[in-house]
């Protein structure tokens, strides 16, 4: 549930990363997402900018990234908009991290559809490896937070690690998915119990033709 | 014009009205926290619940819901009451009940909506709320816990100021006010958001704790601290003001004040002329009035006299100055202490003819040697709605200067003035309603005033229902002066050159002393600046809050102030002052009150003697020299410190060091 | 009367699992982009009223009528101040956010095409210049198979200048939030969009005729969109044959919770209860019997209990009956071990969390309600706050801006109106008053 971001120092902040700039691989993203809209409107590209300079904030400190004020900064000038406008932009959305989190982002689904099917334990296992809410471990790795609905209802519980979300879980296999991250190992992503996507357990109930191959059905229309 | 019933009553609205106006016009009170007749409708207060059919079984947001024919608006069913009443406990849940405590107590929206709409108790059994207070900078207190989340703040500081560091972080319950990174908002506006806020969360930072709405005595009057004229209402108590205030006043300031209006008045209690000087050994002795008096008429200057008005004083003091500069046979009268000499053969041509709401209406306006934002910021408001609306746009001529909406600007050399780029000239020519608009810093650069007449004559700035040509003028007493005659050809200069052998300073600090070194130099004013170092007689008169005046604004409209208190010491009203040197003098002046010296003024000069917009007729001069040179400027150096008042006032430097010099001081630190 | 179960042969979208690709080339093979420039060759207004024919409704939770919808669309654009024509824009709805649904999800991840296909029909009906997919923030990977997807049509030229050789220019862009539910209400997306904290805007105007940068705007649902094309090719009256009387058509059902096998399936409207969780889910955890209640269309419809659910017709009308709805037909089923209270609850969290915290009812009531719900779950409060708290939830119910405020009230009046006497229980049992009769609180 919300914890108050523990948001660093700004004259610190500012010292480090006070010269911000995209790389050129993300300048190149960043015009793409502009030309997304109509000619004086790039301010509508604040939030797929705010997260690409997160991306890159992560890529620097090998972490999920953050946002540092003079990060916001810059890419209100960069759009030609008033910090407070792309300040209230990144307060506002949850995905933006107004303070450093660990290399992997634990992000634990808890509202209800994940509740009736065991999330309770997802986050015990993640407890019983030394996290807590709204905190990163000491060493760095992970960082936990409980997260509202995800749309995964269908394969719940689960959780969102990074960019990949992990489904069907339960106590046993969340504690195997913190242990093989911590270990390095690659880790399927999506259902960890065998489904393809969110076609019943053991097998679709319906479709069935189109398990094995890409069937057409229009000639049975 | 839709007809609608409001609780029955039918009445028809204006096309565009929304359903609130409608119930106002039908004299039903709608009570609101968001709604601000002069900022966006934000509807996110939800107070202004009223049932409206036909339309969904649910109450309906009145300040943003468009009255339309047939309407049938309820504001007294069980419907409204009970919305009315659920939206009252729910800001109240988080609202911390220390009235005792806060500021706004006795003019408070909420607690006088509490009362008329609320049910007298709460349920709520939970914590309540606690957000940290905002720092703002040197004018707003906060107290954050008390914010109602209305965004009046947020909108003023975009819309009107055009400042965009006030906002809405985070969100849900946990939405909060701030200014950008909580520091200073830097808006010379910014004292307005404590009249807006509708409860307790931004108050004034200088009257923290001062006093009690209901202690005040109020008293109505007029700005000086520009020439814009903003209509104020002097609160004081005892011998002190306490605050100043804005009145509404649509052709003027609407409804709004700078900063140095509202926060310069603590300068009045400082450094205050309270006791009559002389020099003797070339050091100021105090001295009886009748000493100085005397002083003054062992001078023995016949008619080798001169006045010179500085930018406080009102008409009256002026007026009284002129008689008896004519009954000592001197006309050697001149208000533009820093030195300009302008062609004043037509008062229209140095005049801000477009008016100040009717810059609004302009579609090409062209900045020339000018700072509008700090010369009249309420002027600057006026042309910022304009460019916002989408139908103005703003050139430059001059050093650029931010003011807060897009200026093209076209360059720092006058020259331009004579030979515009194409851009500006031909927005110009296709102009329905062009604008030029020349600063005080424009009058001081030679062929500039003649250079913008003809460019008024070539793009026909005047025209049917339309002058689009303006002076901005910077001192509340310019206006008024220019009409008592307070012009001397050659300015100032020409009269420092006759060497006179007296000269009367009312409350000139502004000018340049040096030219009247053998001078018998007499200020009377009412605070101890530059006028008075230089003077060999000080009589103390009486500031802004402590006399009856008449002021002319720089459109031409005459206003009047009333006196709020009385001046400090041993200080006088500046016309009883002159009218009881007169007698010493031999030269008995022609009226024994204030009232009486208003007839004569009345007499000689009609336009002053009613209060309104006097109307120049359009004449101006046609042989004027038109090919300025040079780069223009900007004869304001600093916003918060333009004149003794601002200068005594700790607030005001205050404002000064934190907002225009924070760098300066970052420097002299690190030295 | 066995309910006829929708064959494999009318299911719109046949790749929902995501066994086969979604790319282009596979798509094509099952039929989508099939002569989409036929289709647009029929001109705005007869698509206009074959959509109004087929009876869809929208699929996003409100129901309104998607033909309908459209029809408010100008036909000639409106002119701004300097007399320049405004363009009009198709916003797709694609923020997934309300608990319980995740069917979005997979038309993205799964059958991308149908949505660009639709997104083209439904933008030309409607007379707009481009489409804008707006898909949630935390749908990462979701949108990576948008994008491509979309980057694969505009290779193909079936979308942008003269898309498909239709002659119609148009363009689709893939627009990712950042972690706001609230964003999912259409005025809120458009305020998204323009790079803006998403926060509702005032209706009117409603955004058909100032939306997106002040201009025109329809905002669909990514379902209702992506099954345009189907319903072009295959006609109004076979959409209209599933379903009853104003509830026509296929949906795409997601059934989460108790239930054996949780699944998202596409099935016919108005599929009974029972049939639905027999066939695609494989009962009831625990049987019939455990079956404590539903919630059945997203978090923010009330629940209905157990008894009344069984055998209603999951479909608008079906549920509304029950003092509940269909919403986004995301059913959330809870046995007799469910601690209904704190489910409750948790929803209350999620919509505390959600507030967008603009306007006064939702804003400090949504917290309020969360936290009486809190001390509901043990009993830590007295019978009198069963009252407050409904007032509560009737005085932020239709005073707000947008409907996150009903959203968050119904499930806490669905909880009182059918739990009422569980929530009693749990006061007495925590005053340890259980045994004390009633008669003596009254004498109180």
């Amino acid at each position: 549930m919300a914890e108050a971001p523990n948001i660093p120092d700004e004259i610190e902040t500012r010292a480090k990363w006070g010269d911000f700039a995209f790389t050129p691989d993300n300048e190149k993203l960043a015009k793409w997402q502009i030309a997304k809209y109509p000619a004086g409107r790039q301010k509508s590209a604040v939030m797929a900018l705010l997260d690409l300079a997160q991306r890159q904030v992560g890529a620097d400190t090998k972490t999920q990234g953050w946002l540092p004020v003079p990060v916001i900064e810059y890419v209100a000038a960069y759009l030609d908009m008033s910090y407070m406008r792309a300040y209230e932009v990144a307060t506002f959305y949850t995905m933006y991290n107004l303070a450093p989190v660990g290399r992997y982002h634990v992000q634990v689904c808890g509202t209800t559809p994940c509740m009736l099917r065991g999330s309770d334990d997802v986050m015990a296992a993640c407890k019983n490896k030394g996290m807590a809410k709204g905190k990163s471990t000491p060493d760095g790795l992970f960082t936990l937070t409980e997260v509202e609905c995800m749309g995964n209802c269908s394969n719940a519980p689960m959780v969102q690690i990074n960019d990949d979300n992990y489904e069907d879980l339960d106590y046993d296999i969340m504690t195997r998915i913190l242990e093989d991250l911590a270990a390095g190992k690659e880790i399927p992503v999506g259902s960890q119990i065998g489904r393809k996507t969110s076609e019943a357990e053991g097998g679709p109930t319906n479709l069935h033709a189109m398990v094995e191959e890409n069937h057409d059905y229009r000639g049975e229309w | 014009m839709p007809k609608v019933t409001v609780d029955g009553i039918e009445i028809e609205v204006p096309q565009g009205a929304t359903v609130l106006q409608a119930a106002e016009l039908a004299g039903k009170e709608i009570p609101r926290f968001c709604y601000h007749e002069r900022l966006s409708i934000a509807g996110n207060c939800r107070m202004c619940l009223v049932e409206v059919k036909p339309g969904p079984p649910k109450p309906q947001a009145s300040c943003a819901l468009p009255a339309a024919e047939g309407q049938e608006i309820r504001t007294d069913s069980e419907m409204v009451k009970k919305a009315r009443e659920g939206v009252m406990e729910f800001l109240l849940i988080n609202h911390p009940l220390d009235c005792p405590i806060c500021d706004q107590g006795g003019e408070c929206d909420l607690q006088d909506q509490a009362m008329a709409y609320g049910k007298g108790g709460s349920r709520y059994e939970e914590n309540k709320r606690a957000v940290t207070e905002k720092y703002m900078g040197p004018i707003v207190k906060t107290s954050m816990t008390r914010c109602i989340h209305c965004t009046r703040c947020v909108r003023f500081a975009e819309e009107v100021a055009g400042v965009e560091e006030i906002g809405a972080i985070g969100r849900g319950e946990g939405m909060e006010i701030t200014s950008y990174l909580e520091g200073a908002v830097h808006s010379e506006l910014s004292g307005n958001v404590v009249d807006l806020c509708p409860v307790g969360a931004l108050t004034s930072k200088p009257y923290a704790f001062e006093a009690r709405p209901w202690e005040l005595t109020k008293t109505l009057g007029i700005d000086v601290m520009d020439a814009v004229g903003t209509n104020i209402r002097i609160d004081s108590r005892g011998r002190e003001v306490l605050r100043a205030l804005p009145r509404v006043n649509d052709d003027v300031n609407e409804e709004w004040a700078t900063d140095k209006t509202r926060h310069a008045i603590d300068g009045l209690m400082k450094r205050r002329l309270d006791k009559p000087y002389v020099r003797k050994n070339g050091k100021l002795e105090e001295a009886s009035w009748n000493e100085a008096f005397q002083a003054i008429a062992d001078v023995k200057a016949g008619s080798s006299v001169a006045a010179i008005a500085g930018d406080l004083v009102d008409c009256e003091t002026m007026y009284a100055a002129k008689k008896l500069l004519k009954s000592m046979k001197s006309e050697m009268l001149e208000g533009r202490q820093t030195g300009l000499s302008y062609d004043v053969s037509n008062l229209a041509a140095v005049n801000f003819n477009t008016t100040i709401a009717g810059i609004e209406d302009a579609d090409v306006i062209l900045l020339v040697s000018t700072n509008p934002r700090w010369e009249a910021s309420l002027v600057n408001t006026r042309i910022r709605k304009a460019v916002r609306q989408g139908h103005a746009k703003a050139f430059g001529i001059g050093p650029e200067a931010d003011q807060t909406y897009p200026v093209e600007w076209l360059g720092d050399d006058m020259g331009l003035l004579a030979k515009l780029p194409k851009a500006a000239a031909d927005a110009l020519k296709d102009a329905e309603r062009p604008a030029i608009i020349l600063g005080g810093g424009a009058l001081s650069i030679e062929g500039a005033h003649g250079a913008a007449l003809k460019l008024a004559d070539k793009y026909k700035l005047v025209r049917d229902g339309w002058n689009g040509f303006n002076v901005l003028h910077i001192g509340a007493s310019r206006t008024g002066g220019l009409m008592l005659g307070y012009a001397h050809d050659g300015g100032i200069k020409a009269i420092a050159e006759t060497k006179p052998k007296l000269l009367f300073a009312l409350g000139a600090d502004e000018m340049d002393y040096g030219l009247f070194k053998d001078s018998f130099k007499v200020f009377i004013g009412h605070h101890g600046d530059a006028g008075a170092h230089a003077a060999d007689v000080i009589l103390p008169g009486a500031a802004y809050t402590e006399k009856d005046g008449t002021y002319v604004n720089l459109e031409g409209r005459v206003q009047r102030s009333n006196k709020a208190i009385f001046a400090p010491g041993d200080a006088r009203e500046d016309w009883s002052i002159l009218r009881a040197l007169s007698d010493v003098l031999g030269k008995t002046l022609p009226f024994d009150s204030f009232e009486e010296l208003r007839v004569k003024m009345a007499k000689d000069h009609p336009e002053l003697g009613t209060e309104g917009l006097v109307t120049f007729d359009w004449a101006p001069p046609k042989d004027l020299p038109g090919a300025p040179k040079g780069q223009g400027v900007h004869p304001i150096k600093d916003f918060y410190l333009t004149n003794c008042i601002a200068r005594a006032s700790g607030t005001m430097q205050r404002c000064s060091a934190e907002l225009l010099h924070a760098d300066d001081e970052m420097m002299e630190a690190a030295e | 009367m066995a309910f006829d179960f929708l064959q494999d042969k009318d299911r719109i979208f046949t790749n929902v699992y995501g066994f086969q690709s979604w790319d282009l080339k596979a798509s094509q093979q099952r039929g989508d982009w099939d002569n989409t420039a036929d289709i647009i060759k029929r001109g705005n207004d007869k698509i206009i009223e074959e959509m109004k024919a087929s009876g869809l409704r929208g699929r996003g939770g409100a129901g309104f009528p998607t033909g309908l919808k459209w029809s408010f669309m100008p036909k000639e654009a409106p002119k701004d101040s300097q007399g320049n024509p405004r363009p009009s824009f198709l916003v797709i709805n694609a923020d997934e956010s309300e608990p319980g649904s995740c069917k979005d999800r997979e038309i993205l991840r799964n059958d991308p095409h149908k949505l660009i296909e639709g997104a083209l029909i439904a933008g030309f009906a409607m007379r707009a210049r481009a489409a804008y997919i707006y898909i949630r923030g935390e749908y990462i990977m979701e949108a990576k198979v948008m994008e491509a997807a979309v980057q694969e049509a505009y290779d193909a030229g079936l979308i942008g200048k003269n898309a498909a050789k239709s002659g119609y220019d148009f363009d689709v862009f893939v627009h990712r939030g950042a972690g706001a539910y609230i964003c999912g209400e259409e005025t809120a997306m458009i305020e998204s969009l323009e790079g803006k904290k998403g926060q509702p805007r005032l209706k009117p105007p409603f955004p058909a005729g100032a939306g997106l940068y002040g201009c025109p705007t329809t905002v669909n649902n990514v379902e209702s969109i992506a099954v345009v094309p189907t319903i072009m090719r295959r006609g109004a009256a076979w959409f209209a044959s599933f379903g009853r009387e104003n509830n026509h058509g296929t949906k795409l059902f997601q059934v989460s919770g108790h239930v054996e096998k949780p699944a998202v399936f596409e099935e016919a409207m108005s599929i009974p209860f029972r049939d639905m969780i027999e066939k695609h889910c494989g009962g009831i955890t625990g049987g019939w019997d455990n079956l404590l209640a539903v919630i059945p269309g997203g978090s923010s419809v009330p629940l209905v209990p157990a008894a009344q659910i069984m055998d209603a017709p999951m479909d608008f009308d079906g549920l509304k009956d029950l003092g509940s709805g269909l919403g986004t037909a995301a059913v959330i089923v809870m046995d007799k071990s469910t601690d209904i209270v704190r489910a409750i609850s948790r929803l209350a969290y999620f919509y505390k969390h959600e507030s967008c915290g603009q306007c006064t009812p939702c804003r400090e009531g949504t917290g309020w309600m969360w936290r009486v719900m809190e001390k509901m779950r043990d009993g830590d409060a007295e019978i009198g706050d069963i009252d407050t708290l409904y007032e509560v939830t009737k005085q932020v119910e239709g005073h707000t801006i947008c409907a996150l405020g009903d959203a968050a009230a119904w499930p806490i009046q669905g909880l009182i109106r059918h739990f009422r006497p569980e929530m009693e229980r749990r006061i007495r049992e925590h005053k340890g008053e259980n045994m004390v009769p009633e008669v003596m609180e009254a004498a109180e």
